[in-house]
């Protein structure tokens, strides 16, 4: 069975490496037999690593400790859900996982433009197998998964393994690493299409059209990937926030930022024609973040002491991101010609500018996010002092980036192309300009001081006007002319253009969750040693512990408070925080106990057992507007997913083109 | 060429603006990752630095006094005295012989004080080669590698 699954994947590898050469050469000796055959390996290295993560799976829900892997990332008394969950729990795991997944996407390509873009393909096969077999290389030679536990060269099972680390033992976890992955992974397709395109001088922007979808979905993935690790963070940590600029967070939030400039500049390069390099380098530059984020989250180089230099993958990881690299910018570099811009930039105050714009605020807050994170690394290179920055840094200086990104969602989306009037900029921004300048004043005097906050809420009122002023002029048009009501009229507005309105939701949730975090200017927090009977009281919460127990079950022995809590001597229910600590993996976790309203959520965790073993630490928070955190995610993804549904009337984008001059009319002979 | 010079201009701002957040204050948030024995080379520099230091909590060496948790890091037989005065409670993982990983700064005194610890124990079954009985062998995880 062991021996299946390393020989299925030996072979993937033989067989991507096949279909690399067979895509290439065929492509370029014009043999169309060796380019199909290139293709249809694809499909059979999709077969094998399926066969091998099938063994691999059915070896972590049997529970056979005699694979090292299932050892030491499953045991007997894990549900099966997290053993399932155990196949992306560890390195090994998760670059087989990794494989999987390009396999899967690799083939749905091959299939679905099997009669499409003949002279761009064998290209496009060539990148997304050299990629596999960059990942096969390691499932192979570096992080096998199927390696055995053996003593004196006899196979050996263990009695019991480690079990899956139980902070991953949730199950918003269990789905957050295959998002981020289908994320991570998915970039692989529109990178291979954009390569393709440049290494075969496609006229126009065909791989924009054919990868678009791909870039949603892909897109759509990373967004849930990162809402649901905010999520987990905050519901098991245990320590109250959802983002800490911890490397590996930001591992998953870097192509997901480079991503999104490349979402906002491909309408450039489709309505305009601009832009045509900037995009190869940003889809280039998210693939290669996406690749580095599965580094940082697999090696583990940055949060440990000194690991660089130990890291196993580390070394195949830097080999292949600098040869990649290397190779695209050739590429770019050569064929500069061809991507030459088809228009110009006219006015500060225009569409595209506010893409530029939107770009470069984007790709500096990316370079920021990554500067910090390898900041350990560059400074031990630099100057021999292993140096990390603290979140206060991040903070610092994301705060402001964000918000005046959040200021450019409202106002480029009405921008007009080309340049914009007076008279409409008034038009659009009046009412939304005043109304937010009435809530600030209106802020500031009930005696709200934070001027970031003040800021934030003002700009997310103004942008949330916008957009619904927006949607209602358009359902208003509507509904007057065929005698709809408005609900109605705004529901045919948005399968009328499906993209733009499903954008707009899009902001509206980023609105929302900007709404969410800025309730972090106003948290509260208590900490305080308690026994049974005794109260302590955070915001306008008294809390009482009614019950103090502990207890132990085959995978974790326990404490948990059982806490009463009133607000103005108002019962408001009880909250049971709870301490785990596994046994297999000696490892403590929070089960925290959150009461969460739209306005504020109450956060209890239990701290630990007080030094004299008689008392517990309860730390109690209140965190205003969190919710809206989770309510913007999902108003997102809505308009992620409306974003996808081809709209009712078919566009087509005319270009605006300057073609040529005339000096004089043409007259016409009679 | 004029909107070219306000593309730039603006630009220009922008760039700036991100470079001055990202120096300003920088040095307060920065934090130094070093092993005990590392600490020690940095002799007098180390003071009122912001210190992350990693090491093995020395057996026996874990006492309460007050409020404080004192204890001894120890690698390659250099000791660093800490005393932790966070009000975080401890973690379960925090025990003799554990690997811990200290945040706070060396005071001149010579003993380290922390605002957190971190700690972590060696797991089940990654037996270390120092704790196997005479006569029994390292698993060995590659050797069973098929192919």
């Amino acid at each position: 069975m062991e021996n299946l699954g390393a020989l299925a994947i030996l072979l993937a590898f033989c067989v991507a490496l096949y279909a690399t050469f067979a895509s290439v050469i065929g492509r370029l000796k014009a043999k169309p037999f060796l380019v199909v055959s290139g293709e249809r390996a694809v499909y059979s290295v999709w077969a094998l690593v399926t066969l091998a993560s099938g063994i691999l799976v059915y070896s972590l829900i049997t529970s056979d400790f005699r694979f090292a892997y299932v050892a030491e990332h499953s045991n007997r008394t894990m549900p099966m859900l997290y053993k399932y969950a155990a196949w992306w729990g560890g390195q090994e795991g998760s670059l087989l996982f990794w494989s999987f997944l390009l396999s899967t996407y690799a083939s749905v390509v091959v299939f679905t433009n099997r009669r499409k873009h003949r002279d761009m393909m064998p290209w496009v096969v060539g990148v997304i197998t050299t990629i596999q077999t960059f990942f096969l290389v390691l499932n192979n030679f570096v992080a096998n998964p199927f390696q055995m536990l053996a003593t004196d060269k006899l196979i050996v099972a263990v009695p019991d393994g480690n079990g899956l680390s139980p902070l991953l033992q949730y199950p918003a976890m269990a789905i957050h690493p295959p998002m981020l992955y289908l994320g991570y992974v998915g970039f692989s397709i529109p990178f291979a299409f954009a390569i393709g395109s440049l290494i075969t001088k496609q006229p126009g922007d065909g791989w924009i059209h054919t990868t678009r979808r791909w870039t949603l979905v892909t897109w759509l993935f990373q967004s849930t990937g990162v809402m649901l690790g905010m999520a987990w963070a905050y519901h098991v940590l245990g320590w109250g926030g959802y983002w800490g600029w911890d490397p590996v967070e930001n591992a998953s939030v870097l192509p997901w930022i480079s991503g999104t400039a490349f979402l906002h500049s491909v309408m450039m390069q489709e309505k305009k024609g601009m832009m045509k390099v900037w995009n190869i380098v940003l889809v280039s530059t998210t693939f290669f973040l996406c690749i580095l984020g599965t580094f940082l989250t697999r090696s583990g180089v940055v949060q440990s002491v000194h690991a660089f230099a130990r890291s196993e993958v580390g070394k195949y990881f830097v080999s292949f991101l600098a040869l990649g690299i290397a190779a695209t910018l050739y590429l770019i570099l050569d064929r500069l010609e061809y991507l030459k811009s088809e228009a110009e930039l006219e006015s500060v105050i225009s569409r595209e500018s506010s893409f530029l714009f939107n770009n470069l605020i984007l790709l500096a807050s990316c370079f920021a996010v990554l500067w910090g994170t390898l900041f350990p690394v560059i400074s031990e290179a630099a100057t021999g002092n292993k140096i990390s920055l603290d979140a206060d840094w991040y903070n610092r200086l994301m705060v402001p980036i964000g918000l005046f990104l959040l200021l450019l969602t409202g106002v480029g989306p009405l921008f007009a192309w080309r340049r914009t009037s007076v008279e409409s900029l008034r038009r659009n921004f009046q009412y939304p300009g005043i109304a937010s300048l009435v809530l600030v004043g209106a802020l500031a005097a009930a005696g709200v001081r934070h001027p970031y906050a003040l800021i934030s809420l003002g700009f997310c009122l103004f942008v949330a006007l916008t957009v619904i002023m927006e949607f209602y002029k358009g359902a208003k048009a509507i509904a007057a002319k065929n005698n709809f009501n408005l609900l109605h009229a705004t529901a045919e507005l948005t399968q009328r253009n499906t993209r733009r309105y499903g954008g707009y939701l899009v902001h509206m949730g980023i609105v929302l969750m900007f709404v969410g975090f800025t309730g972090h200017a106003f948290n509260q927090a208590e900490v305080k040693e308690l026994n049974k009977g005794d109260t302590m009281q955070v915001g306008v919460y008294t809390l009482r512990m009614t019950d103090l127990q502990q207890g132990e079950n085959e995978n974790y022995a326990w404490h948990r408070a059982t806490m009463d809590v009133t607000k103005n001597g108002e019962p408001l229910g009880t909250l049971e925080p709870e301490k785990r600590f596994y046994k297999a993996s000696r490892q403590g976790t929070s089960e925290v106990g959150i009461r969460q309203r739209p306005n504020e959520d109450l956060y209890l965790n239990f701290g630990g057992m007080s030094d004299d073993n008689q008392r517990a630490v309860i730390q109690a928070y209140v965190f205003p507007l969190v919710m809206w955190i989770w309510i913007g995610g999902l108003v997102l993804i809505g308009g992620t997913l409306i974003c996808l549904v081809p709209s009712k009337v078919k566009m087509q984008y005319a270009r605006t083109e300057v073609v040529g001059y005339t000096t004089q009319h043409a007259t016409v002979k009679k | 060429m004029k909107k070219y010079g306000k593309f730039a201009a603006l630009i220009a701002i922008v760039v700036g603006t991100v470079l001055w957040l990202a120096t300003s204050g920088a040095t307060e948030s920065q934090s130094y990752y070093k092993t005990v024995p590392e600490l020690q080379k940095m002799g007098g520099e180390a003071y009122g630095k912001h210190i992350r230091v990693g090491g093995d909590v020395e057996a026996g060496s874990i006492q309460r006094v007050g409020k404080e948790v004192q204890f001894v890091l120890v690698q390659d037989t250099t000791k660093l005295r800490v005393a932790y005065t966070g009000t975080d409670p401890l973690p379960d993982t925090f025990k003799d012989g554990a690997q811990a990983l200290a945040d706070g700064k060396l005071e001149r005194d010579g003993i380290f004080r922390a605002k957190t610890i971190q700690a972590k124990c060696a797991s089940k079954y990654e037996a270390k080669p120092g704790d196997l009985k005479p006569g029994q062998t390292a698993p060995n995880i590659n050797s069973g590698k098929s192919i």
